[in-house]
Protein backbone atom coordinates (compact mmCIF):
# COMPACT_ATOMS: atom_id res chain seq x y z
CA UNK A 1 0.00 0.00 0.00
CA UNK A 2 1.05 3.19 -1.03
CA UNK A 3 0.83 5.63 1.53
CA UNK A 4 3.23 8.61 0.26
CA UNK A 5 -0.23 9.97 -1.54
CA UNK A 6 -2.56 9.91 1.99
CA UNK A 7 0.15 11.61 3.70
CA UNK A 8 0.51 14.70 0.66
CA UNK A 9 -3.12 14.47 1.20
CA UNK A 10 -3.19 15.10 4.52
CA UNK A 11 0.08 17.82 4.05
CA UNK A 12 -2.65 19.64 1.97
CA UNK A 13 -5.35 19.26 4.77
CA UNK A 14 -4.12 20.61 7.46
CA UNK A 15 -2.12 23.55 5.79
CA UNK A 16 -6.15 24.61 4.16
CA UNK A 17 -7.40 24.61 7.53
CA UNK A 18 -4.52 25.95 9.29
CA UNK A 19 -5.01 28.44 6.88
CA UNK A 20 -9.14 29.18 6.69
CA UNK A 21 -8.34 29.51 10.35
CA UNK A 22 -11.09 26.38 11.05
CA UNK A 23 -8.30 25.23 13.49
CA UNK A 24 -8.95 28.47 15.45
CA UNK A 25 -10.65 28.53 18.49
CA UNK A 26 -12.04 31.92 17.99
CA UNK A 27 -12.88 30.96 14.47
CA UNK A 28 -15.57 28.06 16.32
CA UNK A 29 -16.81 30.56 19.10
CA UNK A 30 -17.70 33.16 16.75
CA UNK A 31 -19.49 30.81 14.67
CA UNK A 32 -21.77 29.69 17.60
CA UNK A 33 -22.03 33.36 18.52
CA UNK A 34 -23.34 33.90 14.67
CA UNK A 35 -20.63 36.62 14.61
CA UNK A 36 -19.44 35.89 11.34
CA UNK A 37 -19.71 33.92 8.16
CA UNK A 38 -16.56 32.86 7.90
CA UNK A 39 -17.11 29.35 9.04
CA UNK A 40 -20.69 28.47 7.62
CA UNK A 41 -19.22 29.97 4.19
CA UNK A 42 -16.53 27.39 4.30
CA UNK A 43 -18.61 24.30 5.64
CA UNK A 44 -21.47 25.07 2.71
CA UNK A 45 -19.09 25.51 -0.27
CA UNK A 46 -17.37 22.46 1.05
CA UNK A 47 -21.16 20.40 0.77
CA UNK A 48 -22.16 21.97 -1.98
CA UNK A 49 -18.52 21.57 -3.78
CA UNK A 50 -18.98 18.00 -2.51
CA UNK A 51 -22.44 17.27 -4.18
CA UNK A 52 -21.64 18.50 -7.23
CA UNK A 53 -18.31 16.13 -7.62
CA UNK A 54 -20.08 13.20 -5.97
CA UNK A 55 -23.12 13.63 -8.47
CA UNK A 56 -20.83 13.86 -11.76
CA UNK A 57 -18.74 10.86 -9.81
CA UNK A 58 -22.17 8.53 -9.59
CA UNK A 59 -24.13 9.58 -12.89
CA UNK A 60 -20.56 9.08 -14.80
CA UNK A 61 -19.86 6.05 -12.69
CA UNK A 62 -16.52 6.95 -12.53
CA UNK A 63 -13.97 4.54 -11.24
CA UNK A 64 -11.40 4.65 -8.77
CA UNK A 65 -7.86 4.65 -8.83
CA UNK A 66 -7.56 1.07 -8.48
CA UNK A 67 -10.18 0.80 -11.77
CA UNK A 68 -13.04 -0.31 -9.74
CA UNK A 69 -16.31 1.57 -9.81
CA UNK A 70 -16.28 4.09 -7.33
CA UNK A 71 -18.96 3.74 -4.75
CA UNK A 72 -19.22 5.70 -1.32
CA UNK A 73 -21.32 3.20 1.48
CA UNK A 74 -24.51 4.45 2.69
CA UNK A 75 -24.58 5.82 6.68
CA UNK A 76 -26.22 3.45 8.84
CA UNK A 77 -29.92 3.98 9.13
CA UNK A 78 -30.57 5.35 13.06
CA UNK A 79 -32.09 8.00 14.91
CA UNK A 80 -30.80 8.13 18.98
CA UNK A 81 -27.15 7.65 17.73
CA UNK A 82 -26.92 10.69 15.68
CA UNK A 83 -28.78 13.06 17.99
CA UNK A 84 -26.89 12.13 21.42
CA UNK A 85 -23.74 11.56 19.45
CA UNK A 86 -24.07 14.82 17.63
CA UNK A 87 -25.52 17.14 20.79
CA UNK A 88 -22.38 15.55 22.68
CA UNK A 89 -19.92 15.96 20.31
CA UNK A 90 -21.41 19.62 19.28
CA UNK A 91 -20.76 20.43 23.11
CA UNK A 92 -16.96 19.18 23.34
CA UNK A 93 -16.55 21.38 19.72
CA UNK A 94 -17.73 24.44 21.08
CA UNK A 95 -16.03 24.09 24.35
CA UNK A 96 -12.16 22.98 23.20
CA UNK A 97 -12.72 24.60 19.60
CA UNK A 98 -11.30 21.65 18.01
CA UNK A 99 -13.02 19.04 16.26
CA UNK A 100 -10.81 15.41 15.37
CA UNK A 101 -9.28 16.91 12.45
CA UNK A 102 -7.92 20.35 13.99
CA UNK A 103 -6.75 18.39 17.26
CA UNK A 104 -4.12 16.57 15.45
CA UNK A 105 -3.06 19.99 13.11
CA UNK A 106 -2.35 21.80 16.06
CA UNK A 107 -0.65 19.43 17.50
CA UNK A 108 1.83 18.78 14.78
CA UNK A 109 1.77 22.71 15.13
CA UNK A 110 3.33 21.84 18.54
CA UNK A 111 0.71 23.63 20.78
CA UNK A 112 1.14 20.88 23.90
CA UNK A 113 -1.93 21.75 25.47
CA UNK A 114 -4.19 20.17 22.56
CA UNK A 115 -2.48 16.59 23.98
CA UNK A 116 -4.64 17.18 26.90
CA UNK A 117 -7.77 17.12 24.29
CA UNK A 118 -6.93 14.49 22.73
CA UNK A 119 -6.10 12.14 25.61
CA UNK A 120 -9.67 12.94 26.41
CA UNK A 121 -10.82 12.32 22.86
CA UNK A 122 -9.18 8.63 22.76
CA UNK A 123 -10.58 7.84 26.09
CA UNK A 124 -13.79 8.64 24.91
CA UNK A 125 -13.50 6.82 21.75
CA UNK A 126 -12.55 4.04 24.85
CA UNK A 127 -15.91 4.93 26.98
CA UNK A 128 -17.99 4.18 23.86
CA UNK A 129 -15.82 1.48 23.21
CA UNK A 130 -16.73 -0.43 26.33
CA UNK A 131 -20.69 1.39 26.69
CA UNK A 132 -21.90 0.44 23.45
CA UNK A 133 -23.73 -2.44 23.67
CA UNK A 134 -25.65 -0.92 26.54
CA UNK A 135 -26.23 2.73 24.53
CA UNK A 136 -29.34 2.78 22.22
CA UNK A 137 -28.25 3.45 18.53
CA UNK B 1 3.39 35.52 -1.10
CA UNK B 2 0.70 37.48 0.67
CA UNK B 3 -2.03 35.46 -1.28
CA UNK B 4 -0.45 32.03 1.25
CA UNK B 5 0.26 34.00 4.36
CA UNK B 6 -3.12 36.25 4.66
CA UNK B 7 -6.21 34.53 6.00
CA UNK B 8 -7.54 32.10 2.97
CA UNK B 9 -11.33 33.01 1.55
CA UNK B 10 -13.84 30.54 3.15
CA UNK B 11 -14.72 29.77 -0.82
CA UNK B 12 -11.09 28.88 -1.42
CA UNK B 13 -11.18 26.78 1.78
CA UNK B 14 -14.53 25.15 1.87
CA UNK B 15 -13.66 24.23 -2.48
CA UNK B 16 -10.36 22.62 -1.18
CA UNK B 17 -11.63 20.95 1.48
CA UNK B 18 -14.41 19.05 -1.02
CA UNK B 19 -11.76 18.37 -3.11
CA UNK B 20 -9.59 16.23 -0.41
CA UNK B 21 -12.56 14.52 0.30
CA UNK B 22 -13.16 13.85 -3.78
CA UNK B 23 -9.42 12.60 -4.04
CA UNK B 24 -9.62 10.40 -0.90
CA UNK B 25 -12.82 9.10 -2.83
CA UNK B 26 -11.06 8.37 -5.91
CA UNK B 27 -8.55 6.34 -3.93
CA UNK B 28 -11.51 4.15 -2.64
CA UNK B 29 -11.46 6.00 0.85
CA UNK B 30 -14.22 7.57 2.76
CA UNK B 31 -12.93 11.18 4.69
CA UNK B 32 -13.18 11.08 8.48
CA UNK B 33 -10.94 12.27 10.96
CA UNK B 34 -12.60 10.55 14.06
CA UNK B 35 -11.79 6.74 12.98
CA UNK B 36 -7.99 7.59 13.49
CA UNK B 37 -8.91 8.07 17.38
CA UNK B 38 -10.28 4.16 17.12
CA UNK B 39 -7.46 3.30 15.38
CA UNK B 40 -5.11 4.85 18.37
CA UNK B 41 -7.34 2.89 20.76
CA UNK B 42 -7.30 -0.18 18.73
CA UNK B 43 -3.25 -0.10 18.45
CA UNK B 44 -2.78 -0.41 22.45
CA UNK B 45 -3.96 -3.71 21.64
CA UNK B 46 -7.20 -3.10 23.96
CA UNK B 47 -9.31 -5.21 21.20
CA UNK B 48 -8.59 -8.05 23.48
CA UNK B 49 -11.46 -7.04 26.27
CA UNK B 50 -12.79 -4.59 23.68
CA UNK B 51 -14.39 -5.86 20.75
CA UNK B 52 -15.38 -2.53 19.39
CA UNK B 53 -11.42 -2.26 19.34
CA UNK B 54 -10.76 -5.74 17.82
CA UNK B 55 -10.78 -5.07 14.56
CA UNK B 56 -8.28 -4.74 11.48
CA UNK B 57 -6.75 -0.97 12.37
CA UNK B 58 -4.13 -1.71 9.65
CA UNK B 59 -6.43 -1.81 6.98
CA UNK B 60 -6.51 2.02 8.23
CA UNK B 61 -3.38 3.02 8.08
CA UNK B 62 -3.80 4.81 5.17
CA UNK B 63 -5.88 7.44 7.59
CA UNK B 64 -2.92 7.77 9.93
CA UNK B 65 -0.78 8.70 7.40
CA UNK B 66 -3.49 11.83 6.03
CA UNK B 67 -3.18 12.60 9.93
CA UNK B 68 0.55 12.28 9.89
CA UNK B 69 0.49 14.46 6.77
CA UNK B 70 -1.86 17.23 8.49
CA UNK B 71 0.53 17.27 11.50
CA UNK B 72 3.13 18.01 9.33
CA UNK B 73 0.86 20.82 7.23
CA UNK B 74 -0.50 22.17 10.50
CA UNK B 75 3.34 22.56 11.39
CA UNK B 76 4.33 24.56 7.88
CA UNK B 77 1.04 26.51 7.96
CA UNK B 78 1.56 27.98 11.46
CA UNK B 79 5.69 28.72 11.70
CA UNK B 80 6.20 29.31 7.64
CA UNK B 81 2.74 30.93 6.40
CA UNK B 82 1.26 33.21 9.35
CA UNK B 83 0.72 36.81 9.27
CA UNK B 84 -0.06 39.58 12.00
CA UNK B 85 -3.40 39.99 9.97
CA UNK B 86 -4.98 36.66 10.95
CA UNK B 87 -7.66 35.35 12.94
CA UNK B 88 -9.63 38.76 12.04
CA UNK B 89 -12.45 37.83 14.02
CA UNK B 90 -15.55 40.00 14.96
CA UNK B 91 -14.64 42.97 17.57
CA UNK B 92 -18.07 42.38 18.62
CA UNK B 93 -16.36 38.88 19.84
CA UNK B 94 -13.31 40.19 20.86
CA UNK B 95 -15.06 42.66 23.03
CA UNK B 96 -17.63 40.02 24.31
CA UNK B 97 -14.17 37.24 24.88
CA UNK B 98 -12.66 40.42 27.22
CA UNK B 99 -15.27 40.37 29.41
CA UNK B 100 -14.80 36.77 29.89
CA UNK B 101 -11.30 37.83 30.75
CA UNK B 102 -10.47 35.80 27.30
CA UNK B 103 -7.75 37.59 25.19
CA UNK B 104 -7.62 38.62 22.11
CA UNK B 105 -6.44 36.46 18.73
CA UNK B 106 -4.37 39.22 17.12
CA UNK B 107 -2.77 36.74 14.82
CA UNK B 108 -2.83 33.55 17.37
CA UNK B 109 -4.96 30.40 16.45
CA UNK B 110 -5.90 30.05 20.14
CA UNK B 111 -5.95 31.73 22.85
CA UNK B 112 -3.44 31.81 26.01
CA UNK B 113 -6.08 31.80 28.60
CA UNK B 114 -7.27 28.62 27.35
CA UNK B 115 -4.28 27.06 25.46
CA UNK B 116 -1.30 28.50 26.99
CA UNK B 117 1.33 26.58 28.37
CA UNK B 118 0.40 28.12 31.90
CA UNK B 119 -2.83 26.21 31.91
CA UNK B 120 -0.63 23.00 32.94
CA UNK B 121 -0.37 24.46 36.70
CA UNK B 122 -4.22 25.15 36.70
CA UNK B 123 -6.62 22.13 37.33
CA UNK B 124 -9.58 24.17 35.82
CA UNK B 125 -8.19 24.18 32.78
CA UNK B 126 -6.30 20.85 32.46
CA UNK B 127 -10.24 19.16 32.98
CA UNK B 128 -11.60 21.81 30.80
CA UNK B 129 -9.72 20.43 27.71
CA UNK B 130 -9.86 16.35 28.92
CA UNK B 131 -13.70 16.67 29.39
CA UNK B 132 -13.76 18.74 26.12
CA UNK B 133 -11.76 15.97 24.56
CA UNK B 134 -13.57 13.38 26.03
CA UNK B 135 -17.43 14.81 24.50
CA UNK B 136 -15.59 14.94 21.00
CA UNK B 137 -14.18 11.24 21.22
CA UNK B 138 -17.52 9.52 23.02
CA UNK B 139 -19.65 11.83 20.99
CA UNK B 140 -18.03 11.24 17.17
CA UNK B 141 -17.96 7.82 17.66
CA UNK B 142 -21.31 7.62 18.73
CA UNK B 143 -22.65 9.48 16.20
CA UNK B 144 -20.45 7.41 14.07
CA UNK B 145 -18.30 10.50 12.53
CA UNK B 146 -17.38 13.65 13.20
CA UNK B 147 -17.23 17.22 10.99
CA UNK B 148 -15.08 15.11 7.97
CA UNK B 149 -17.29 12.12 8.18
CA UNK B 150 -20.90 13.76 8.46
CA UNK B 151 -20.55 17.34 8.16
CA UNK B 152 -18.43 17.32 4.82
CA UNK B 153 -18.34 13.86 3.61
CA UNK B 154 -22.08 12.29 5.05
CA UNK B 155 -24.14 15.72 3.56
CA UNK B 156 -22.16 15.94 0.27
CA UNK B 157 -23.48 12.35 -0.22
CA UNK B 158 -27.08 13.52 0.77
CA UNK B 159 -26.56 11.19 3.65
CA UNK B 160 -30.16 11.65 6.25
CA UNK B 161 -28.47 9.96 9.37
CA UNK B 162 -25.43 12.67 8.80
CA UNK B 163 -28.16 15.48 8.44
CA UNK B 164 -29.35 14.41 12.32
CA UNK B 165 -25.63 14.49 13.53
CA UNK B 166 -24.61 17.42 12.00
CA UNK B 167 -27.66 19.35 13.45
CA UNK B 168 -26.92 17.30 17.15
CA UNK B 169 -23.52 18.96 16.43
CA UNK B 170 -25.08 22.70 16.51
CA UNK B 171 -27.58 22.13 19.16
CA UNK B 172 -24.65 21.02 21.12
CA UNK B 173 -22.46 23.91 19.99
CA UNK B 174 -24.84 26.33 20.86
CA UNK B 175 -25.82 24.95 24.21
CA UNK B 176 -22.28 25.33 25.28
CA UNK B 177 -21.66 28.40 23.46
CA UNK B 178 -24.39 30.66 24.96
CA UNK B 179 -25.14 28.52 27.86
CA UNK B 180 -22.10 27.01 29.37
CA UNK B 181 -18.77 28.83 28.48
CA UNK B 182 -19.97 31.94 30.55
CA UNK B 183 -20.59 29.83 33.51
CA UNK B 184 -17.14 28.48 32.82
CA UNK B 185 -15.17 32.09 32.48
Amino acid sequence: MNLLKYLLVGFFFGIVLTKAEAVSWYRIYEMFQFQSFHMYGIIMTAIVTGVIGIQIIKRNKLKDIDGNLLTIQDKEKGNARYWIGGVLFGLGWAMVGACPGPIFILLGAGFMSIGLILIGAVFGTFLYGVLKDKLPH
Amino acid sequence: MEILTQTWHWSVAGFLIAIVMLLLNYFGKVFGMSSNLRSLCAMTGVGKKVPFFDWDWKSQRWNLAVVAGAMIGGYVAVHFMNDASNVDINPKTIEQLSAMGIDAPNGKLLPDTLFGNQIFESPKMIIMLLVGGLLIGFGSRYAGGCTSGHAIAGMSNLQLPSLKAVIGFFVGGLIMSHYILPLLF
